[in-house]
């Protein structure tokens, strides 16, 4: 009785402020826009009973995904979402991975120094640090100056609000998202497999390449899956660092909802956006269900 | 063996007044499709230091974990005392178990994991400090009190295991592979200590092990278990030179097999082994038919060795010549590995009472083996 | 065999060059007396000063530790339980539900997550404020909570809690004196991250506050957007500061703790007896 308490309050939490809530997603975004509080019709009268239901129901189309199709915006944005986030995880792993192989191949007692080291970022605040960046990359910033004073460039580059900055920002802020599973993998790693890989003929880099990465294969999925799936639908990153320019599907949904007021549309590329989504999440909670299996 | 002192022979089980403290009543249990424990039926009587062996699987950790209450039997029943402990959830028992891996709680010091479970019985302060000087006294563990798990030695470790199991006085403490973490020379004197203690608090102790070395020390009785099942259970002296069974005799110390024919003679079985070599003449108070298929058990230190053929003579009614083929040299013994002219390999044993410079035998040498008819055993085929 | 090749020491300070430049820039001008980045003014606290003076920015922070404190400790307790069933709840009906609903908000688009929430709240007819905050931070913190605490139980000896029932302990009293004490590491962890999402969150909270609830988030975000500010690089270098401080002693304390252990694992073995 009591174990069944202990499933039942986290499990209840959960349904009801996790579950339901996509549930309503789906129902407004069936739904219209309406100058009223709350902007969408029909709205659900329980108090009409059964047939205050059938008429709820029958109200409900799906005009607003049509609306998406039709609309050139939507289905650009979908797109270039979908290209940042696949770029930024590909620039990400390119960045991380070194990080992470050489912190695992530091010293031992250097390693939770390091391993410090990088989750400090992590704890600090994501607002600021991608903030900073802001400084940075502005035409007067810091890069720019750095860069005129070497004589790289003669006129001041425009990097901030174009996509550049959005990548620079997301390989930024995910970076430890990135390190965090390939180190844990790689600090584990037996170092006996590559000594035994020299002794059978391997140089050291076919050594790394045949037997280190397919081992670390768990940890840099977990890391890319960690990168990919939020980095879709970021909203923070494009909105102060990639301009009017940059195209994300995060913060077209912020503007629908906060400028148009137009919920239903809103709901309708939160939707589509979690059905583009689902099949990499199911593959993420595999693999951290694989990852678990194996590890004990 | 846990030998009984002088004048009192201790064994409850041959009482037929004698309640016993434990009884499996045709406990089965099985996980799923696997069948731990088949319809098993046992009796352990009070102070028994009752020893479960047998090898991974065979169901002995399942029975104590049973008796502990952290599994219930599939069908059948369990009775402590006579009551059926079934329904009785483990904190309520009168059961404490020591866990293989000691289970010491790391945030607690010594004092306090054994006045753990005294805690938790509500004891009164004066009698709980009283009760855990006295179990620190009795497994020397004073000195320790005041640290914490990962501040003390493995051996200590595990008198802390012992001295918390025991501080509630259970009617049955288990023990669940108690010495194995323990280097050789620590696990004998543990054994020691371990029988020393369960006489002194007359608890009824049940161990596991795999380690028959182990069992035929401290047990007073042992079970030897295959696949949920029993297979033998009695004193060590009796398991050892009265197996029931091939199993048992493999099992248990060094043995030799021999598989033949049973021929009746008389009061002696004579067992027909080889073409062309004279019958094995055995004893058995076991009934064989003309002709049975036999196994004959020895053990290796029954044979004697010769370099050459010795006298007939009761001590040598069986003679066999062979070659050496093998010497484990063990120190205070050694092992010969004798192979006999139709490839048959048998093992005799002896005292190193020489050095080995001064040896007798050595290998390749032509060697005659010898053993008495009341030596070895006839067993089932 | 730990040698690191030209390749790998350079990997490492240019990984972590890049993952600290920013912040120290970020520190080194909010002394900056100067407002723009282009110019270096001298040395001056001055925008601190201002950014004590500015009671938005104080309310907005009280209501941010607020929402904080109170939606980690409630995500610690919901998470510690979600994590003991994920890992000793056994089989049971909805257990894949559970699992998928525990992992999916930890990569789940944060706009996402804030608009549904809203659409509930409004759907139920709960008034956005500080508690509907409080409510959409714990619902995703208990998440986080949940994966750290079970990272630890699936470790934890199952034998300690078998030997405080045998001893006499109910199953709640097992986890409360001996589980508990034993994982407590892990549980404040998932405190801490709690505790630190909850006030870095922006895109949740700008969906889920009211107009009478502003968090530093929502604060600093409408701020930047015009530019950047000294104000903000203030702020920014405070929160910066008791990170590290934070997580500089955290890590101290813990080596110090584990090589202490180390030492008197090693001394009893080869001490006594």
């Amino acid at each position: 009785m009591r174990r069944l308490t202990l499933i039942a309050i986290p499990y209840l939490w959960l349904l009801a402020l996790f579950l339901v809530p996509f549930l309503i997603v789906m129902k407004i975004s069936l739904s219209e826009y309406a100058l009223s509080i709350p902007p969408y019709s029909p709205y659900l009268d329980l108090s009409a009973g059964w047939a205050g239901l059938v008429k709820f129901l029958s109200q409900l189309d799906l005009e607003n995904y049509i609306f998406l199709t039709t609309d050139d915006l939507y289905w650009k944005a979908y797109l270039s979402s979908l290209k940042i986030a696949t770029l930024s995880t590909v620039i990400t792993l390119l960045v991380g991975f070194p990080l992470a192989y050489g912190m695992a191949r530091a010293a031992t007692e250097w390693r939770p120094t390091l391993l410090m080291l990088v989750i400090l970022p992590f704890w600090t605040s994501f607002l600021i640090r991608v903030y900073a960046w802001m400084g940075l990359l502005s035409q007067e910033g810091l890069i720019n100056q750095l860069l005129l004073w070497l004589g790289v460039i003669n006129a001041p580059l425009m990097i901030l609000n174009t996509p550049t900055a959005v990548y620079i920002g997301i390989v930024y802020t995910y970076l430890p998202f990135m390190v965090l599973p390939i180190y844990s993998i790689l600090e584990k790693l037996d170092e006996s497999l590559l000594e035994a890989a020299e002794d059978l003929g391997c140089s050291r880099l076919m050594a790394f390449w045949l037997v280190t990465v397919p081992l670390a294969k768990n940890g840099i999925i977990a890391g890319c899956f960690l990168v990919f799936i939020p980095a879709l639908g970021e909203f923070v990153i494009p909105s102060l660092l990639g301009g009017s320019k940059t195209l994300m599907i995060g913060k077209i949904l912020w503007e629908e909802f906060f400028s148009n007021r137009d919920w239903p549309v809103a709901s309708a590329v939160a939707i589509v956006l979690l059905v583009i989504l689902i099949i990499p999440i199911l593959l993420f909670q595999r693999n951290q269900q694989n990852q678990r299996e194996a590890d004990t | 063996m846990a030998q009984p002192s002088a004048g009192c022979q201790f064994s409850p089980w041959t009482d037929p007044d004698e309640k016993p403290l434990i009884q499996f009543q045709s406990v089965t249990k099985s996980f799923g499709s696997f069948v731990a424990i088949d319809d098993l039926s046992l009796d352990i009587f009070e102070r028994e230091f009752f020893a479960l062996l047998g090898p991974s699987g065979c169901g002995k950790t399942t029975m104590m974990r049973m008796l502990a209450g952290f599994e219930a039997p599939s069908s059948g029943t369990i009775r402590l005392a006579g009551d059926d402990i079934g329904p009785v959830p483990p904190n309520k028992r009168a059961v404490n178990m020591m866990f293989q891996s000691y289970a010491l709680f790391p945030h607690l010091s010594v004092w306090e994991n054994i006045a753990f479970g005294l805690r938790r019985e509500g004891m009164a302060k004066h009698f709980l400090v009283d009760r855990v000087e006295e179990m620190l006294r009795l497994t020397r563990l004073e000195k320790f009190a005041r640290r914490k798990p990962h501040q003390i030695s493995g051996g200590q470790r595990q008198r802390v295991a012992l001295a918390r199991s025991l501080a509630k006085a259970p009617k049955l403490l288990l023990l669940d592979e108690p010495l194995g973490a323990l280097d050789k020379k620590l696990r004998q004197d543990t054994q020691f200590e371990l029988m020393d203690i369960q006489e002194k608090t007359g608890t009824t102790f049940v161990i596991v092990t795999h380690d028959q070395e182990e069992a035929m020390t401290v047990a007073s009785r042992v079970a030897v278990m295959d696949e949920g099942r029993l297979i033998q259970v009695d004193t060590p002296d009796r398991i050892y030179e009265a197996p029931n069974s091939v199993y048992v005799a493999d099992f248990i110390g060094d043995v030799n097999i021999v598989q033949g024919r049973a021929d009746l003679q008389g009061d002696r079985v004579h067992i027909n082994w080889a073409e062309g070599q004279p019958p094995i003449i055995g004893t058995s108070n076991h009934n064989f038919s003309q002709d049975q298929s036999v196994h004959f058990a020895i053990r290796p230190e029954k044979i004697s060795i010769w370099s050459d053929r010795p006298e007939t003579s009761d001590e040598t009614a069986n003679i066999v010549k062979g070659q050496i083929i093998d010497i484990a040299y063990l120190g205070n013994i050694s092992t010969y590995h004798v192979e006999l002219p139709n490839g048959q390999m048998l093992k005799a044993q002896t005292a190193n009472t020489h050095r080995i410079a001064r040896r007798k035998f050595t290998w390749d040498d032509t060697v005659w083996l010898s053993w008495s008819a009341t030596g070895g055993i006839l067993l089932e085929g | 065999m730990k040698r690191l090749s030209w390749f790998n020491v350079t990997s490492l300070t240019l990984g972590f060059a890049f993952l600290y430049l920013p912040m120290v820039i970020l520190v080194i001008y909010s002394f900056n007396a100067s407002k723009l980045v282009t110019v270096w003014a001298g040395f001056s606290t001055k925008w601190y000063g201002r950014l004590f003076q500015n009671e938005a920015f104080l309310d907005a922070a009280w209501v941010t530790i607020k929402v904080g404190l109170l939606s980690s400790c409630l995500a610690t307790v919901l998470g510690t339980m979600a994590a003991y069933v994920l890992v000793r709840g056994g089989r049971f009906r909805g257990r894949v539900l559970f699992s998928g609903m525990i992992y999916a908000p930890l990569v789940m688009p944060e706009v996402i997550t804030g608009l549904s929430l809203l659409l509930l709240f409004i759907g139920i007819g709960l008034d956005r404020g500080v508690l509907t905050i409080i409510l959409a931070h714990t619902t995703f913190s208990m998440c986080y909570v949940s994966v750290v605490v079970s990272a630890r139980l699936v470790s934890f000896d199952h034998s300690l809690e078998e030997a405080a029932l045998d001893l006499g302990c109910s199953s709640l009293e097992a986890f409360r004196l001996v589980t508990l004490p034993i994982i407590a590491p892990a549980v404040i962890s998932g405190w801490l991250l709690a505790f630190t999402l909850s006030l870095d969150d922006l895109v949740i909270a700008s969906f889920t506050a009211g107009p009478s609830a502003t968090t530093l988030p929502i604060k600093i975000f409408s701020a930047v957007r015009l530019g950047v500010s000294p104000e903000i690089n203030a702020l920014s270098t405070l929160m910066i500061a008791v990170v590290t401080i934070g997580v500089i002693s955290a890590s101290l304390m813990s080596k110090r703790a584990s090589l202490r252990r180390h030492h008197e694992e090693q001394a009893a073995e080869r001490g006594q007896e």
